[in-house]
């Protein structure tokens, strides 16, 4: 493949610069959008063909959201003209935009989790004063639209007790109910289970069979080339380039998103393990309800090894995670720290792990990882602020923790570098390396982490495997979650696959095939009969 | 204890609760909607001092409940444009409207009618009486359901039969009709709202409007109809009571009912039983006074169990980056 340098005037040409036989659906042009001193949309320029699934790439931050919120009307852009179906309309709020056709499939639901899913339906389109008529209309519409869409959903369910998939197929309803002829959806995989996410393809594809048009925004580039047919890539707030699916390839797209090469297979030498610092015994943990989702688990994380956890959302991997961190306690069963048992019961537990040199990099960054109204630099100490650095008395050495952070901003390259930036205003992957950066260099025996890369862009993503892979090459027992079977895949020395609260079977990531492991992780477990 | 004691005291309860069940409605509407409001005292209480004023002036009740209704309509309106269009902590939005309340109407008061801070004595015509209902007196010679329907449903104010009609109209509101579902869904996750391309503050404000003319009726209750005139602090802590109440019935509007009953029959029972004996002994009234209280204490941290009311309770909306 050539080099493209993305700076390039000759950077891949726009796919289609005359007028598609089925017309453009949307036109976007020169749009301009700032919050306050950032610029989150440089004169976009950007044409959707009708009856397409389109593309957008870009890093968080790059502007993707923003776009496609000015489209829906839930900001107003300072400049530019937006054009549906040919003509121009300046599109003031949601209600025109959904009046023109364009609806939004956000990637935090916009539903009323203790509604029924007719009432969420009806919501803001509803038909006249009292709600029986508009019920009535829209039971008999979206058993319509399940046949022709295949959308299945039960209409009296409350949303709140379905699960995830099943609430984003509200939201698709949502907006067909409403008449959209286009259909934006930001980020619609990033919470959904791999079999959810094939079911929402199947969804799409039929959606663009019946002539609508479709806008999907993503950063994951797999789901780009299985499912556009154009692709669009934003950078830093700007259009780099549109150009067909089927003439580009990922690493092409990869560059243009962060404007450079990168690597995306992890380049990672053989492991040497030592002697087992982690051993997990016959632990046995339960779940907020009593019910037990750890079921006699053992195993063992050698000195410079990785022992990736693969396995579907939900089958006893975070209470497994939380138990042996010490924020769980545990039923029975034993956590052995390089020799030595650990205690963990209390809720001091993970402070005592910690103590013990076991660090964790917890699986919901935002929720367990910051504290997000904080600052840099105290998000860099939590959880550490009593170690004698920051002083002794007490009062805390702020000039001290501030000098710290300031190096591991700079190591960690954490961007904006600014210690006093308040957590929540980093993008995903920022924070994730400010929580890295906290765990690793306490230099632990130990590093358990979960979903080191959930959220997080191309370019952090990179990074981040790579200061595993460091750790791991400095002797430690890293022990790693992760939903993604890719990331499991080319990070673990040793996959343990969990199914229903049970390590169900080991494999080797050099020889196991996707296929192997995905029997394993739906509980299927004849291979080692066959062996 | 006899039917007519029994019966009293149910009389009682009903009038008790009365301005209980008013402001736990209005209280309905505002936190359905994910309005916070601590401020249904203040209101009242402003209302009662505006509906006795301006009768005790005017000499018509009526005029003097639209006086109350008027000033708590307006004192909604400076708590709607700090919590909802400048987006100020809710909390202290009410809190405020409390203490301006509760300062305003003893100086008002004591300026205008010089009699410490009290209104004058209401005449006949300046309060609401009792409404006797068609065949009340005919139908009390009936074995039980006579004195029941003559005596415990009949002969209330207005404002009594009002306040129990509002509790179905109120879940006729929000369960049937489309503001009703949008003022839930508000309260629950406003940006479900306004991506469905709804106002949220207008909603909200809507909202906050309708607990303030409930909140009126509550505050006129006191003054123009249980009582003849205002007197300081004359609510007496009732608002909070209502929030108490709203709580307990998970802000749903038929539970809310029973629940200001419940209060109610305490409150009646307080006052049957003052000058009771225990064991040979009299209770002191202080003790039984605060029997209500005590009960609402030991109900709310017993018996609710986990109370989750509408999520995005408390918090202004703003639509973030």
């Amino acid at each position: 493949m050539s080099e493209i340098n993305p700076q390039d005037p000759q950077r891949p040409q726009p796919a289609a610069a005359s007028v598609p036989a089925s017309g453009w659906a949307i036109e976007l042009e020169k749009i301009n959008k700032r919050f306050g001193p950032v610029h989150a949309n440089k004169d976009i320029d950007l044409k959707i063909e009708r009856g397409t699934i389109h593309g957008i790439v870009g890093e968080n931050g790059a502007g993707k959201s923003t776009l496609m919120s000015i489209l829906y009307g839930f900001y107003t852009a300072d400049s530019g003209t937006i054009r549906v179906n040919g003509e121009v309309h300046a599109i003031t709020d949601s209600r025109h935009a959904l009046a023109l056709g364009i609806g939004m499939v956000h990637q935090h639901f916009m539903l009323v989790d203790n509604f029924s899913v007719l009432e969420n339906v009806i919501l803001g389109a509803e038909d006249s004063g009292l709600l029986k008529p508009s019920l009535d209309r829209a039971r008999k519409e979206l058993d319509r639209l399940e046949t022709e869409y295949d959308l299945e959903v039960n209409p009296d369910a409350i949303v709140e007790d379905i699960s995830v998939g099943q609430q984003q197929r509200v939201e698709i309803l949502k907006a067909l109910y409403r008449g959209a002829e286009t259909l934006i959806l930001d980020e619609p995989t990033g919470v959904l289970t791999p079999k959810e996410a094939d079911d929402l393809f199947r969804v799409l594809e039929t959606l663009r069979a019946q002539g609508k048009t479709v806008i999907l925004i993503t950063h994951k580039l797999r789901e780009i080339m299985a499912i556009t047919d154009n692709v669009s890539v934003m950078r830093q707030g700007e259009m780099v380039a549109t150009v067909k699916t089927a003439e580009t390839s990922p690493e092409q797209l990869a560059e243009l998103m962060v404007g450079r090469r990168v690597l995306l297979r992890i380049d990672k030498g053989e492991a040497h393990p030592g002697k087992t610092l982690l051993e997990v015994q016959n632990l046995v943990v339960a779940d907020d309800l009593g019910i037990v989702r750890v079921k006699d688990v053992s195993f063992s994380v050698r000195a410079g090894e990785i022992v990736g956890i693969a396995g579907v959302s939900g089958n006893g991997q975070s209470e497994l995670l939380e138990s042996v961190t010490g924020m769980r306690d545990q039923r029975s069963g034993n956590v052995v720290l390089n020799g030595n048992p650990l205690s963990l019961k209390g809720d001091d537990g993970a402070a005592r792990a910690r103590a013990a040199g076991l660090a964790h990099v917890p699986e919901d960054r935002q929720r367990m990882g910051l504290v997000t109204s904080f600052s840099e630099w105290e998000n860099s100490i939590l959880g550490y602020h009593e170690t004698p650095t920051y002083g002794t008395g007490p009062l805390l050495d702020i000039a001290a923790a501030k000098r710290e952070a300031a190096e591991r901003i700079k190591t960690f390259d954490v961007r904006p570098a600014d210690i006093n930036l308040k957590g929540s205003l980093f993008s995903g992957g920022n924070q994730q390396k400010i929580v890295l950066a906290r765990e690793m260099e306490r230099n632990p025996d130990v590093l358990v982490v979960g979903q080191p890369t959930r959220g997080v862009d191309i370019g952090a993503i990179e990074f981040i495997h790579n200061q595993i892979i460091k750790m791991r090459d400095a002797g430690k027992a890293i022990l790693l979650v992760s939903v993604e079977l890719d990331e499991i895949r080319s990070l673990a020395d040793r996959i343990l696959v969990m199914f229903d609260g049970q390590i169900v079977g080991e494999a080797d990531p050099a020889t196991a095939t996707e296929g192997e492991l995905g029997l394993m992780m739906a509980g299927v477990t004849d291979r080692k009969a066959a062996e | 204890m006899d039917m007519g004691a029994i019966l009293s005291i149910l009389d009682a309860t009903l009038r008790l609760s009365t301005p209980l069940l008013l402001a736990c409605l209005a209280g309905l509407y505002s936190e359905r909607a994910g309005i916070f409001d601590i401020g249904l005292e203040g209101k009242m209480l402003a209302a009662a001092f505006a509906a006795a004023a301006v009768a005790a002036v005017s000499g018509s009740a009526w005029i003097g409940l639209m006086a109350g209704m008027a000033v708590s309509v307006m004192t909604a309106c400076l708590q709607g444009v700090a919590a909802i269009t400048l987006k100020g902590n809710q909390l202290i939005a009410g809190v405020a409207i409390n203490m301006l309340a509760a300062g305003l109407t003893t100086f008002l008061g004591q300026q205008w009618f010089h009699q410490g801070g009290r209104t004058p004595a209401l005449g006949p015509d300046g309060r609401f009486g009792a409404i006797q209902l068609p065949f009340a007196a005919e139908l009390s010679g009936v074995p039980i359901l006579g004195p029941i329907y003559a005596d415990l449903i009949s002969g209330h104010y207005l404002l009594v039969y009002i306040a129990f009609a509002m509790v179905a109209v109120t879940a006729y509101v929000l369960y049937r009709t489309r503001f009703g579902l949008r003022l839930r869904a508000v309260g629950e996750n406003p940006k479900a709202v306004d991506t469905a391309g709804i106002s949220v503050n207008k909603l909200r404000f809507q909202a906050v409007l309708i607990t303030g003319l409930l909140c009126g009726l509550a505050g006129a209750y006191f003054s123009i109809a249980q009582g003849s005139g205002f007197g300081n602090n004359m609510t007496a802590g009732k608002g909070y009571i209502a929030l108490a109440a709203l709580i307990f019935a998970k802000w749903k509007p038929v539970p809310a009912m029973f629940t200001c009953l419940l209060f109610g029959f305490l409150d009646a029972l307080q006052i049957r039983l003052q000058s009771a004996e225990l064991f040979g002994i009299e209770v002191p009234v202080q003790a039984i006074q605060a029997l209500p209280y005590v009960l609402t204490v030991v109900l709310l941290a017993g018996f609710i169990g986990k109370a989750v009311g509408p999520k995005a309770g408390g918090v202004p909306y703003t639509k973030e980056r």
